[in-house]
This record gives C-alpha cells, structure tokens and sequence, in this order.
C-alpha cells in the first residue's frame, strides 16, 4: 500500500502548481493506467486523507483509468487489451509487449475555482 | 474574479521526482560500467538465499557488492555479508518499497567505479515496488515453487516491469508437484518473450546458466570495461 505517498506527491504538486499560478483548487484530475502499480480506490480513500491541513483540503480527486494500449507487429496498429492478464492483440492472437498506454499516473489537469488576480500573474 | 470553475491543463507525472533521480542514477552507473539489477518477489520467495549464492558466485571473478531494503531488521544484511562480498542496509521503516532517492543515499562513499556488479534487494512486495525506477539496468522478479503457479497471473503488473523471470527453489519442485510448463505459460501471458531462470540457491542448479547471463549483459553494457579486465 503505497497510495498515501503517491497521494501525498500529488497534492504537493497540486499546490505547488496552485501557488504558482494563484489560483485555488476544486479537483485534481488524474490519468490512472492498470500498470502504475496504483489502486484508484486505495488512492481515493488516500487523497482525502492527505488532503487535510493542505490548501486542498475539501477538494476533489476525479481519476479517469486509462485502459491498457499495446501495438500489434502483426496488425501494425495500436489495439486496446481486453485483460492484464493475456498480453496478445484482441484481434489477431498475436503476444506483444509493446505498451504504449497503462502506465500512466498523471496529473492531467486541475479544476480552479476564483482566481486571484491581485498580483501578476507569473509566466509559465 | 471569475467564479466559473474551470480546467488548467497540466500534464504532470506524479512520480517526476523519482524518475529524475533514477534517470541520474542510471547514467551514473553507465558511465562508470556497472551494470546493476534489482531483485523484486513476494515475502519468503528466497531472493536472500539467492543473492546470496549470487554474490558468493560472482566474487570469484568480478567485483560486486548489494544494496539490501527491508523494513526494520539487518538480517537478511548480515546473511548476504556471508559472501564476503561489501553490502549495506537500506531500513525503509514503513515504507514498502525502495525508492530512487534511497539507492541514491545508500551509494553515497561508495566507489561505483570499482564494482562490475551491483545489486539491489527490493522489500518483499509484489505490488509496490513495480511503480518506482530505481534506475537498475535488469529487474528480476523472484518466484518460487511454493507459491503456486498463477503467480504471473496475479500480479501482472510487477512481472510486467520485469526483464527477468527467476523460479527459486527447484530442489522443492517435485515434492510440492511444482509445473514449470504452466508457469512459463503464464508468464508469457502477461510478458510475452520473458526470459526465464529455474534455479535453487541450495543446489546451485540453473545458476550457471543464470550468471553467464549476467555476464553478457556486463560485457554488452560495459564492453572496454570487460576488456580490459579479461
């Protein structure tokens, strides 16, 4: 059970990003692949938690899972894997390794809800 | 002030920090020709006794030393110190895995430069240590006879970060009616093309064919390194 670190790494980016560009932060967005290595709801359950006592506390974690992607040699295309626990193209049998999405934990974007516009804003 | 709440793109790897770190590490380790694997398998899979067999193996003819992480005691330290060979304790205390920044730490006064062969025990965990890079060139993951063949099945994400698939304890096979043939099938599922090893640390079986392995790989990543030293 790893998630109340990764949890807790989140959140310090999230603030991090929140004072940078002051602004405060309503949800975090995060892609989520079955091959991080990370339990969305262990991670859910984490961020609450986490959250308490930071700039964050009340705010959301919207978790999009992103299925696993590989490349067929065979059918030289991107195919979308039915189960982790058969690595072969749903289409033509073929095993392949090659992964191009399901690894992912990303921050992919932040909800903001004021902003404020006090002070300039700095350039990114 | 805009009360609308609205969505800044970010795109952020949440575990930037640590890749960084291993990014360096690996460099490190190129550029000093060391080639470095770490060992991942279940609590009681025997990568103890196996590093250890390893280590006292490899010693023979290559400099090698371990990086050990368990989560409070130095036992499994003080067995691989049997070797001979120099190794070093990482207690991670709570934590359930290694990181990036420990293997960082724990090289610290040493001189890679003077090992062929650096390994790294990750704590007894099948799930965790899959997400964290430790900037290794080889990750092996550990299963033995005893565990039951649907291991690879269970747990596809730690043998999908895997290079190297090891069976351990082979002297225990026929006694608990171990299958290598379904195994290797499932193994295949979830990694297809992994190489496999079927060893036992008390027999020494399969851990030629192992360390020759190994020992390409050295020669392959460090080549004027090699050289030099044949």
């Amino acid at each position: 059970m790893h998630e109340l670190s990764i949890a807790m790494s989140i959140i310090d980016m999230a603030v991090d990003e929140a004072e940078r560009r002051r602004v405060t932060i309503d949800a975090v967005h995060l892609e989520l692949g079955p091959l991080s290595g990370v339990v969305a709801e262990a991670l859910r359950f984490s961020y609450e938690i986490a959250c308490k006592g930071t700039s964050l506390e009340g705010s959301r974690l919207v978790i999009r899972e992103v299925q696993i992607e590989v490349y067929c040699p065979t059918c030289n295309a991107q195919k979308t894997l039915r189960s982790m626990q058969w690595f072969c193209c749903p289409d033509c049998g073929a095993p392949t390794s090659d992964i191009i999405h399901g690894r992912e934990l990303v921050i992919s974007a932040l909800e903001v809800g004021d902003e404020r516009r006090t002070a300039p804003v700095g350039s990114t | 002030m805009s009360a609308e709440p609205r969505l800044l793109e970010v795109r952020k790897n949440v575990l930037k920090q640590n890749d960084v770190v291993a990014r360096a590490l690996r460099e490190r380790f190129r550029s000093q020709g060391t080639f470095v694997v770490s060992l991942v398998s279940s609590p009681g899979a025997g990568k103890t006794a196996f590093l250890e067999k390893t280590l006292t193996l490899m010693r023979q003819n290559y400099r090698v030393a371990a990086l050990v992480g368990d989560l409070a005691t130095e036992n499994d330290a003080i067995r691989l110190a049997r070797s001979q060979a120099p190794v070093k304790q990482i207690t991670t205390g709570t934590l359930c895995h290694l990181e990036a920044v420990m293997i960082d730490r724990a090289l610290d006064g040493w001189d890679i430069g003077q090992l062929d062969f650096l390994f790294i025990e990750n704590v007894g965990n099948l799930v965790c240590p899959s997400s964290y890079d430790l900037g290794e060139n080889l990750r092996l993951v550990l299963l033995s006879v005893t565990e039951g063949e649907d291991k690879p099945l269970k747990y596809p994400t730690i043998f999908n970060s895997a290079d190297i698939a090891v069976i351990t304890k082979m002297d225990l096979a026929e006694a608990v009616e171990f299958d290598e043939e379904s195994v290797k099938a499932n193994i295949q599922a979830v990694r297809p093309g992994m190489r496999h090893f079927a060893v036992s640390a008390k027999t020494g079986g399969g851990i030629q064919e192992y360390m020759q392995f190994l020992t390409d790989r050295l020669a392959e990543h460090a080549p004027k390194h090699t050289a030099a030293r044949a």
